[in-house]
């Protein structure tokens, strides 16, 4: 006999290349031209901010994992993927307390309470975002809107939107670059580098098309059927970090095709709803929530037709 | 005579690693000194050895008697000395009855084996019958007895017989180089089979990356009309049952059922070039070609070599290990079994023989689901292997039979492709094991 030392293990025998931290690695690729905007825009402030956010998010699933006895998991790169998407949300002039309170939160009670990674039934960030709006409403909202070339606050664009002063709107073109003059949280200002991350996480195949275009077309023909301009909807607020980062979430957005297809339908309805009929301008981050919480019911009612099984199966009585 | 395309829904694309022996000739494996031959190398019930200790076998005399249909005899591939009727390691992980014959290096034929004529002089009954002589079983790596798949049941209706040519197992060559080499063959085997089963239509599936193949065959087919060759997208599991069917004819086998319930009976195409060669020559099956290879391998090849050579002495044909191997697979390295040692024979089933370096055996660590659906939208029978996997680690086998768990294929797409590196089919495999054996304790 030989004494060869063979490891015995089930098949396959090969994996794929990627692993759940080169696809969070990914996300963070994705979201740096964002980023670069908003340190553009905003200043050192706003990188600081989004730092604050990153370093209080591992620090707090590496306590509580350490606390909790569990293997520390913070090299996989998804609490620092909370932290980013967590200070985009934030306003530019957020004190550093908020950042670090909206981070724990997202953290130790939306994620670590419910399992842990891919466990939570909401989006981390968004449900952090939401708590600091309940809690610290002023600093969350009334200080969204500063131009750069200016320290006085405004509304943002979709509370210009809402109150029908179209004077002072800034024009589409403006919104979508977001490089001249700033129009909202850290990290959604400019539509265009959004989707060129998102365009880039499509293509690397770590999100599929269908949320993000799903949604975006939704809100485009809500848009349209109500007589608003349908390219302003697209390109101001949260819709185009909300549609390529916020509601592709693995964890709570559905994993059928079809699924994620009314997912994203009903995200895009919703944002419509409270963004027309609504108490606030803005309602991208809870109409994904609410979302959210429809998963698991969507995807047991969206299974695919599964091989060799006929679509209608009729039991025979025996 | 044009080729037409088909594929399936769903599938991976790993890396194919078969550049390293595709376009290596075929070599003949030496004379063997020593063969282990099991009594087991078949889907059915094992034979019961027929030789003893010390008794003179000629090559191809039958050694191994079958037990019952669904079974098929076994012969020696050497003529020599029985040294031991004893269990021994198998490929299959298990230890079993084996005979072990020491060569006397002459290849004496058994006297009684002489050619079995031509096609024409053949009927239904005889053509079976000499298959299940021969011991012919799938080479494709299943091993069904061929006899039995030939044997249609009179309720079910089947117009044509599939040859399966995909080879869509990763670093496999062994059917590109059959089909490059041997066409002719495997055409008289697909019309032996079509006599057999009484259809009109027989089909080759091929994957598109082997295109030398696809015109060896077009070649050999000439303009027979009721031959159709099909050049099938290159994706894993492209030659898995199912989805070869699905590919060539549109149809669908129902849930549970055979592809017969599809109108069709699939064989590998080493199958059929083993049914011509049985009947051009008389001989048992007693040979076949395998892939050794792998980057601890140094002359990967594939070559043709005899039922109960060990794995060792393949190995050493191609010029040993080159770097110290992590894993020696049985078969490819999506479905193919790890083995303990390398001491383990060649049986009728062994497509290939892979050996890893560490680096590549290593086993990574499985961490949560992140729930991306990647294995829901590549598993090619459209399950949600997560949803599984997690049903069967709660042990909750009920849910798992709800969600067609039975229907699974097992071809480990969904563990290649998960992120978390989690054992998604190994999962699967516990609870349909569970399943059925509870089901058996039903009965």
């Amino acid at each position: 006999m030989n004494n060869l030392n063979l490891t015995i293990s089930s098949s396959p025998h090969i994996h794929a290349k990627h692993s759940t931290a080169s696809i969070m690695q990914n996300v963070l690729i994705a979201l740096l031209p964002a980023l670069a905007v908003a340190g553009y825009v905003f200043g050192v402030w706003a990188l600081a901010l989004v730092a604050i956010c990153v370093v209080s998010a591992v620090t707090t699933e590496a306590i509580i994992q350490k606390l909790c006895k569990k293997a520390v998991t913070i090299n996989d790169w998804s609490a620092v993927v909370t932290g980013v998407l967590l200070g985009f949300n934030l306003p530019i002039n957020a004190p550093w307390w908020l950042a670090v309170i909206g981070s724990v939160f997202a953290i130790a009670i939306v994620k670590q309470c419910f399992g842990g990674l891919g466990q939570n039934f909401m989006n981390p960030a968004l449900a952090a975002r939401a708590f600091l709006l309940a809690s610290w409403p002023t600093r969350m909202t009334s200080t969204a809107y500063i131009p750069a070339y200016d320290t006085v606050t405004t509304a943002t664009p979709l509370a210009l939107l809402k109150s029908g002063d179209l004077t002072n709107m800034p024009s589409t073109l403006d919104l979508f670059t977001g490089l001249n003059g700033v129009y909202g949280c850290i990290g959604e200002i400019s539509a265009l580098a959004l989707l060129v991350g998102g365009l880039y996480l499509i293509f690397k195949g770590i999100i599929s098309w269908r949320i993000p275009t799903v949604y975006l077309l939704t809100v485009a023909v809500f848009a349209v059927l109500v007589g608003q301009d349908p390219l302003v909807h697209i390109v101001s607020g949260g819709v185009m970090l909300g549609a390529f980062f916020m509601a592709t979430d693995y964890a709570s957005s559905p994993v059928t095709p079809k699924g994620q297809i009314i997912f994203a339908l009903g995200c895009g309805l919703i944002t419509m709803i409270i963004r027309l009929y609504g108490g606030y301008p803005e309602g991208c981050s809870y109409s994904i929530l609410l979302m959210n919480i429809a998963t698991p019911l969507i995807d047991r009612f969206t299974k695919k037709k599964i091989y060799g099984v006929a679509k209608k199966k009729k039991e025979v009585q025996a | 005579m044009n080729v037409k395309h088909g594929t399936f829904r769903g599938g991976i694309h790993p890396p194919y690693g078969k550049e390293s022996t595709a376009a290596v000739p075929l070599e003949f494996g030496e004379k063997p000194k020593m063969v282990t031959i099991p009594m087991s190398m078949h889907i059915g019930a094992p034979c019961t050895p027929s030789v003893k200790k010390g008794e003179y076998v000629y090559l191809g005399q039958k050694i191994g008697e079958p037990n019952g249909f669904v079974s098929v005899p076994i012969h020696a591939s050497v003529s020599g000395k029985v040294v031991a009727v004893e269990v021994r390691p198998h490929p299959s992980g298990d230890r079993v009855m084996s005979v072990v014959i020491e060569s006397d290096g002459l290849d004496i034929l058994e006297p009684s084996i002489k050619p079995y004529g031509s096609l024409e002089k053949m009927d239904a009954e005889s053509i079976k019958n000499m298959i299940l002589n021969a011991g012919i079983v799938g080479l494709g790596g299943a091993t069904f007895p061929t006899h039995v798949k030939l044997t249609v049941p009179p309720d079910k209706k089947v117009d044509s017989i599939i040859l399966n040519g995909a080879e869509c197992e990763p670093y496999l060559t062994a059917d590109h180089h059959l089909m490059q080499t041997q066409a002719e063959k495997i055409v008289l085997g697909l019309k032996v089979a079509m006599k057999a089963v009484d259809v009109e239509k027989g089909f080759i599936g091929i994957e598109d990356n082997k295109g030398e193949a696809i015109e060896a065959l077009t070649k050999a087919i000439g303009n027979d009309l009721n031959l159709e060759i099909y050049s099938l997208h290159t994706k894993y599991p492209q030659g898995a049952e199912k989805q070869l069917i699905t590919a060539i004819t549109g149809r669908e086998v129902p849930s549970g059922g055979l592809p017969a319930d599809a109108g069709v009976v699939v064989m590998n195409v080493g199958t059929a070039a083993q049914i011509a060669e049985s009947m051009t020559t008389g001989m048992p099956l007693y040979k076949r070609l395998l892939t050794c290879t792998g980057d601890a391998i140094k002359n990967p090849q594939t070559l043709e070599i005899r039922i109960g050579v060990s794995f060792q002495s393949v190995i050493d044909q191609c010029g040993g290990f080159i770097s110290e191997p992590g894993k020696v697979i049985s078969g490819g390295p999506m479905m193919g079994v790890s083995q303990f040692e390398t001491e383990v024979p060649v049986i009728k089933g062994t497509s290939g023989i892979l050996c890893l370096t560490k680096e590549f055996a290593d086993v990574s660590i499985p961490s949560n689901c992140i729930r991306c659906g990647k294995c829901l939208s590549v598993c090619p029978i459209h399950l949600e292997p997560l949803n599984l996997a997690a049903y069967s680690q709660k042990n909750k086998w009920k849910q798992c039979e709800e969600n067609h768990i039975m229907d699974c294929i097992e071809c480990g797409s969904c563990s290649y492709i998960c992120p978390a590196k989690r054992t998604l089919v190994s999962s699967i495999r516990v609870a349909k094991r569970e399943i059925v054996a509870q089901r058996r304790k039903g009965n």
